[in-house]
């Protein structure tokens, strides 16, 4: 026991430096902050995890509280460190989250985030874009699955979305030309291609798909999707046995309104992996049920829902939990605690699909604490 | 009957050449319209012969002037177009055109490029609807995707900046937004519509997308009865796929409109019978492959250029597997002719020729492969004239 909690301060340690250093080899990164994950996740009891988390506003404390509630339940070793967003903007952050609020993420290696409203004005970034920014928050990743007991047009689908979420159409790098002109700049690089898409195969890998379907327009845009391609090209011949393919994006769009089945993995940049993971989210039954989450250099992963604030329900016990629940799921298969994972997902999936407890916004009637205790007997 | 034409002349906006064809179409069986027709290729001719069929059975004063896309390349057009076919388009201001299967090779433009560039083809006009009879997850839609055919992002203006680094230019003007937008709500005003919804992104693209919108706006407060909302596109896609009755009329930039009227295509059409693949192996372990789905044969579109020329077009390929076989279903030419006719003023006849394919699909007595039935061409197209 001593040595093993030797050990694991030791690679704790060394972890935390290597995977702070090795940016330039995204797999050693990866690799190590995971194998020490593996190693601290080993040793579960002595040595909890520790997460920072950000309720947000609105509903986000009452469904932070259902997170809190349900991973008490399930014995799940995480000790959560809260960071709230604060009332005057940080000048060293440039915006209403603290300096120590990201430092904190950026220790503990994971977040989950509550949705955020931002506030309007001035003189300030807004409050996912500092998270972006400041945590180099480079790849989203959205598990869309429809949720057995939930009726949507579509029952089969069973897909991820990974968008390259730093350059492309959303440089913000606009300008007039003339009066009545305007331009705006669509910027690829081969360093965030190749990132996006080695994250999105090594997801593959590690989560037992077989397919990675990269998203263009490179028929039309032939130099930017054209070079996108050609990261996820390179990418795919080190991993020969996921299979690769390159789909238009309009054919895309089209064939998953038609057949959503048809796609495993899909690896996009920014603006068509907005469009599409919103479209998968539509496809499934909403936002409200949709889990997110980015990754970042290092290893760093920060799961939030990307539902809105709501705060016409706020406070009222209405909320539904779902989507901040299965974002945190996907933050614990992050951190390699699949059978805890595994057993909050399917605790989740049985209540919705039995019927009996179910929040409004799915066509039921229950609470939000009603609905979480029925997932904590689920277990 | 003068009393009515002067009646229509003001009641749509001052636009010329629809004035000019209200007279050319009183002047009916004498002076009949010369349309210009590319059957295109695969089952282009088939579908094409439909089309001149029902409209001697249902009496249209139309005069066909057919060309074919040549074996050599123009050096006049840069591409398989000649100069003849565009002026003839030119001079008849209206033209339908079949599916053309795009050559592979350089030194030419694609026959799209040419036709949109030449002609000054500005929007693509798509109306989307369920067909009745033909059962999809979505029973409700009846939309009309608008979109801006000539800027955007599809500006083709990309460069190198350094190593690794590529940049693309999305150009967005005041004039061509204006266009298109006003395009936009004269056709919800004249077809009956009651919402125009902008698409677009103008959260992140402040200046470019937020021109648009501007544009949009200014238009919208000249058709106070029409109403008028902004949507976000991510928003766009997910209401489309949970709710797509929310829509009426939608107008986008260029990128937009690909992609929402590919959706809306997906929305109400089948993705038939026969996925088509085209596919490069590099390695003995990996497939690299594009689908292509050959969708059912219903949607069509028209794309609008200055001083109203109008090329109406059947959106699906041109089917090479299933060519000169009778098998083809002409629904979407048609119907892209019943929408070219209704652009010239005939409404009357139009109406007629809509219902009796419409009336033809839902009786579903006689239905082409593709919508599930197992007619030919021939027993349709006789079908839809004797429903005239």
């Amino acid at each position: 026991m001593a040595s093993g909690i030797v050990r694991s301060v030791l690679r704790n340690r060394a972890g935390k430096i290597f995977s702070a250093t090795s940016f330039t080899n995204p797999d050693s990164g990866r690799g190590f902050s995971s194998f020490n994950r593996c190693l601290s996740s080993a040793a579960s009891d002595s040595n909890l995890i520790r997460a920072t988390l950000f309720p947000g506003d609105g509903i986000g404390p009452e469904i932070a509280e259902s997170v809190k509630q349900v991973f008490r339940e399930a014995e799940v070793p995480i000790e959560w460190e809260e960071h709230y967003v604060g009332q005057e903007i940080d000048p060293r952050t440039q915006s209403f989250l603290t300096w120590e609020s990201l430092e904190s993420v950026r220790q503990n290696g994971v977040g989950l985030k509550g949705p955020m409203a931002t506030p309007i004005g001035k003189g300030h970034r807004s409050l996912n874009l500092t998270l972006r920014k400041e945590l180099n928050l480079y790849a989203n990743v959205r598990p869309c699955y429809s949720l057995p007991g939930y009726k949507t047009r579509y029952d089969d689908v069973n897909l991820i979305t990974i968008r390259e979420n730093t350059e492309g159409e959303y440089s913000g790098l606009e300008h007039q030309v003339v009066r009545g002109v305007v331009e705006s700049l669509k910027i690829i690089t081969r360093q965030a291609s190749l990132r996006v898409a080695e994250y999105a195969f090594h997801y593959a890998k590690t989560h037992g798909r077989e397919r990675v379907s990269a998203i263009h327009k490179a028929n039309i845009m032939q130099k930017t999707d054209g070079l996108f391609l050609k990261c996820c090209r390179e990418v795919a011949e080190k991993y020969p046995e996921i299979k690769y393919e390159e789909v238009v994006i309009d054919n895309c769009c089209m064939m998953l309104v038609k057949n959503p089945a048809l796609f495993d993995v899909l690896v996009m940049p920014n603006l068509y992996g907005d469009i599409i993971s919103d479209l998968c989210a539509g496809l499934i039954g909403g936002l409200g049920l949709t889990p997110s989450c980015n990754i970042g250099e290092g290893g760093i992963a920060l799961a939030e829902a990307v539902h809105g604030s709501a705060p016409d329900i706020a406070g009222k016990n209405l909320a539904n939990p779902t989507a901040l629940l299965l974002s945190s799921v996907t933050m614990l298969r992050h951190l390699k605690l699949h059978d805890k994972a595994n057993r909050i997902q399917d605790a989740i999936l049985n209540t919705i699909a039995e019927g009996k407890y179910r929040t409004a916004d799915l066509g039921g009637s229950s609470s939000t604490t009603d609905f979480t205790r029925a997932i904590c007997d689920h277990l | 009957m003068a009393s009515r034409l002067v009646r229509r002349f003001f009641q749509s906006p001052p636009v010329v050449s629809s004035l000019l064809r209200s007279l050319s179409s009183v002047a009916s069986p004498s002076q009949p319209i010369r349309v210009t027709l590319f059957p295109g290729d695969g089952i282009g001719p088939e579908i094409s012969q439909s089309v001149k069929q029902v409209f001697s059975a249902a009496e249209v004063p139309i005069e066909w002037e057919e060309h074919f896309v040549g074996d050599k390349v123009d050096p006049r057009t840069e591409s398989f177009l000649t100069w003849e076919s565009l002026e003839s388009v030119r001079k008849n201001g209206a033209g339908l055109k079949g599916p053309m299967a795009t050559p592979i090779g350089k030194g030419f433009r694609s026959l799209n490029l040419t036709l949109r560039k030449e002609l000054g083809l500005y929007v693509n006009v798509r109306p989307c609807f369920s067909i009745p009879g033909y059962k999809t997850r979505y029973d409700s839609v009846n939309l009309v995707t608008i979109r801006e055919n000539t800027e955007g992002e599809y500006s083709g203006l990309e460069h190198q900046v350094v190593r690794g680094v590529v940049e693309s230019l999305k150009i967005i003007t005041r004039q061509a937004s204006l266009r298109v937008a006003e395009y936009a709500f004269h056709y919800a005003k004249t077809n009956g519509r009651q919402k125009v919804s902008a698409i677009h992104k103008a959260n992140i693209m402040k200046k470019t997308d937020g021109l648009f919108l501007k544009c949009c706006r200014e238009v919208a407060e000249k058709y106070p009865e029409i109403n008028y909302e902004e949507v976000i596109i991510d928003n766009c896609c997910m209401m489309l796929v949970k709710n797509p009755a929310l829509f009426d009329v939608l107008v986008m930039p260029n990128l937009y409109g690909d992609i929402i009227s590919d959706l809306c295509a997906g929305l109400v059409g089948g993705l038939g019978l026969t996925p088509r693949y085209s596919y490069s192996t590099l390695t003995s372990h990996m497939i690299y492959f594009s689908m292509s789905f050959l969708m059912i044969l219903i949607l069509y579109s028209c794309n609008i250029g200055e001083k109203g020329i109008v090329v109406a077009e059947a959106v699906h390929g041109s089917a090479p597997d299933i060519a000169g076989k009778n098998l083809a279903n002409p629904t979407a030419l048609l119907l892209s002719a019943v929408a070219m006719l209704r652009t010239l003023e005939l409404r009357v006849k139009a109406d007629q020729i809509h219902d009796a394919i419409f009336k033809t699909i839902a009786e579903g007595k006689y239905r082409t492969g593709d919508l599930g039935g197992t007619s030919s061409t021939r027993e349709f197209t006789k079908a839809v004239c004797d429903n005239l």
